[in-house]
């Protein structure tokens, strides 16, 4: 019984990470078709940031959260207008200038804080006990904050104008442009939103993690595994996805042998079975081929 | 004798006619001769051990030009050819006993089979899609690695393979020819009709269906023919460093193929081989800078992106020769009137 409580809990919380860390991803990639493969990284500073404030300056730890966020989402859009911007004609070129990029800010905190594991302290303390497993309010608060801000992106893009002008871009480029949308400028205010909210789930997970320099490598590749399992540009899919292979991570961790090395292959098994049903992912709609 | 004459005398015309007139020709010329003279100059083992890596992971980086280069099949998951050759070798060599000109090729058809494998299931994927279900494939068999420690040796590889040859220098030849060798193989492939049909593909995969062609069919030839060439380099790489560790397969090894590849230029091969030969001596170099090497590293693709966002040879190519307007001949850039059909050069 416990271990259901468990792999519940523990299949939530990822799941919930990966479906932030996958609908930002998917946003800078329908609207300005950039492949981001720093975003994680962007999520790694932010969560080194909130470390420095809390055990370097000695601030309270929202407050950290808070500078976190607004200090990576402009350093997400420097890094755009000077890295991104002037090649985004070349895919290719934009591919390999975010993995730069992400290496770049990797070496950085390599210098910064040198290799080793650190670890902030949790924002609420205590646990409460379901079934006879240890929950603790930290947990339950990550849950709630990661719904959170999925609904108030919802509001973002279904409520206001901004969040039309996103879509519609992202649906078709050169009509949104002639319906006097600027683009340039969309992309710009997407590739913002999109790098704060790598930033926001960094804050809400650094009290759960340890942190180390190479921690974005791990949530990149199930954040990828969840945009293609969940059709690529479809926010339904990635948060269905997410919690699919958040589940699935868990399911393989508390049941087989070995577990903890097997989860990253199971969880991609799963995506690419699903592919082989379904090319275009769950939601995904097959677009016509661009010519 | 005269026939031997003959042939000297056309060698002498080609090298007059067709060398000598491009700088580019000139450079690969020079390129040849001086990787192939070296070690009669230094025989510092340092230095040659680098070289030996550098072909290694020249043969690797334009084995990824070839298939997403070329057919425009992006592939983020090269380090599984490159892996699953190594492991192969290593396990040949360590079970079966067999000398490492027989688990090479061997490695290398194993990773024949893993391009076969992965290419099925990707056929019916383009596009992103494609470049982001491909990374996923080293990483589950990085999975099975770690999760069958008794075979594979887990987290500290197969070591104690046998040596590639017995020197330095000879491993240095091997390295060196075979590099060379694969890599005028692949730049003939991609100059043949079926590198044309690739070409068509990464253009228009439907126009090349409209026309006739089973493009199914040469989709998976071409992840055959890369997985071939990197297992190869895999296999190299496992019996000169005499280990088969987790590394072959790691992301950052996917990472850095099409950093190399594309840096250097795609769809060219010879690209990825100049990017190779460019960076990595470069990072090795930078071994005094220890904290700063990966960060310099980053910077320098980064800058060099910016101002030259196809590749670093093609810009130079570009630099030093123009293309006739009306023959698409090459040309120095000197010239005023095509060499061949003397139409002007603007």
């Amino acid at each position: 019984m416990d271990l259901i409580v468990n792999i519940i809990v523990s299949g939530l919380i990822s799941g919930s990470i990966f479906a932030l860390l996958a609908i930002g991803f998917s946003l800078i990639f329908g609207v300005a078709r950039i492949v981001n493969i720093a975003h994680t990284a962007f999520y790694m500073v932010a969560a080194y940031c909130i470390y420095f404030a809390t055990h370097k300056m000695s601030l309270h730890p929202v407050w950290g959260m808070v500078g976190a966020v607004v200090l990576v989402t402009l350093l997400g859009l420097i890094s755009y207008k000077i890295f991104i911007n002037p090649i985004r004609e070349h895919e290719g070129a934009v591919l390999i200038a975010t993995i730069a990029l992400a290496m770049a800010f990797q070496e950085i905190m390599v210098l910064k804080f040198t290799g080793t594991y650190l670890s902030v302290p949790s924002l609420v303390k205590g646990y409460f006990v379901i079934l006879g497993v240890k929950v603790f309010y930290q947990q339950l608060l990550t849950f709630c904050v990661a719904l959170l801000i999925m609904a108030g992106l919802w509001i973002l893009l279904m409520r206001t104008k901004l969040g039309l002008a996103i879509r519609s871009t992202a649906q078709d480029r050169e009509v949104a442009n002639l319906m006097g949308i600027n683009e340039a400028q969309v992309a710009m205010m997407t590739m913002g939103i999109s790098v704060g909210l790598a930033a926001l789930t960094g804050a809400i997970v650094v009290p759960l993690t340890t942190l180390e320099p190479h921690m974005w490598l791990h949530p990149l590749i199930m954040m990828m595994a969840v945009v293609v399992l969940g059709g690529l540009g479809s926010l339904k899919g990635s948060f269905l996805g997410a919690y699919i292979l958040g589940f699935a991570e868990a399911l393989v961790v508390f049941l087989a042998p070995m577990g903890a090395f097997l989860k990253g292959s199971v969880a991609l098994s799963v995506m690419i079975l699903v592919l082989l049903i379904r090319p275009e992912g769950l939601f995904g709609v097959s677009f016509e081929e661009e010519r | 004798m005269g026939l031997i004459l003959f042939y000297f005398r056309k060698l002498f015309t080609v090298l007059k006619n067709e060398v000598l007139v491009l700088p580019s020709r000139v450079v690969v010329v020079f390129f040849f001769l001086f990787l192939l003279l070296l070690p009669l100059f230094t025989k510092d083992p340092y230095l040659l051990r680098i070289f030996t890596l550098t072909s290694i992971f020249a043969i690797l980086a334009a084995s990824w030009d070839l298939l997403s280069g070329f057919t425009g099949q992006m592939n983020f998951g090269h380090a599984l050819f490159f892996g699953v050759g190594a492991y192969a070798a290593a396990l040949l060599n360590r079970h079966a006993n067999l000398p490492p000109w027989g688990t090479i090729p061997l490695g290398a058809l194993a990773a024949v089979v893993a391009g076969l494998v992965i290419g099925i299931p990707c056929l019916r994927l383009r596009g992103t899609y494609l470049a982001l279900t491909t990374l996923a494939f080293p990483i589950i068999l990085m999975g099975l690695v770690f999760a069958f420690p008794d075979l594979t040796g887990g987290e500290l590889g197969i070591s104690g393979i046998a040596r590639l040859a017995r020197s330095r220098v000879a491993d240095y030849y091997i390295a060196v020819v075979l590099m060379l060798g694969l890599c005028t193989i692949m730049w003939k492939i991609t100059d043949s009709n079926t590198g044309i049909i690739f070409h068509a593909i990464r253009e228009d995969e439907l126009a090349v269906r409209a026309s006739g062609i089973n493009t199914t069919r040469y989709k998976l030839l071409a992840f055959c023919l890369s997985g071939f060439f990197a297992g190869v380099s895999g296999g190299l790489y496992a019996h000169f460093m005499r280990i088969a560790g987790p590394s072959t397969l790691e992301v950052s090894l996917s990472f850095q193929v099409v950093i190399w590849a594309i840096f250097g230029g795609i769809v060219t091969i010879y690209g990825p081989v100049g990017a190779v030969f460019v960076l990595f001596p470069l990072l090795e170099f930078l071994r005094f800078w220890q904290d700063y090497r990966t960060l310099m590293f980053a910077g320098v693709v980064l800058l060099i992106l910016l101002y030259m966002p196809d590749g670093l040879f093609r810009w130079l190519r570009d630099k030093i020769e123009k293309e006739c307007p009306r023959c698409k001949i090459r040309n120095v850039a000197m010239r005023h009137t095509c060499r061949v059909c003397t139409a002007p050069l603007d």
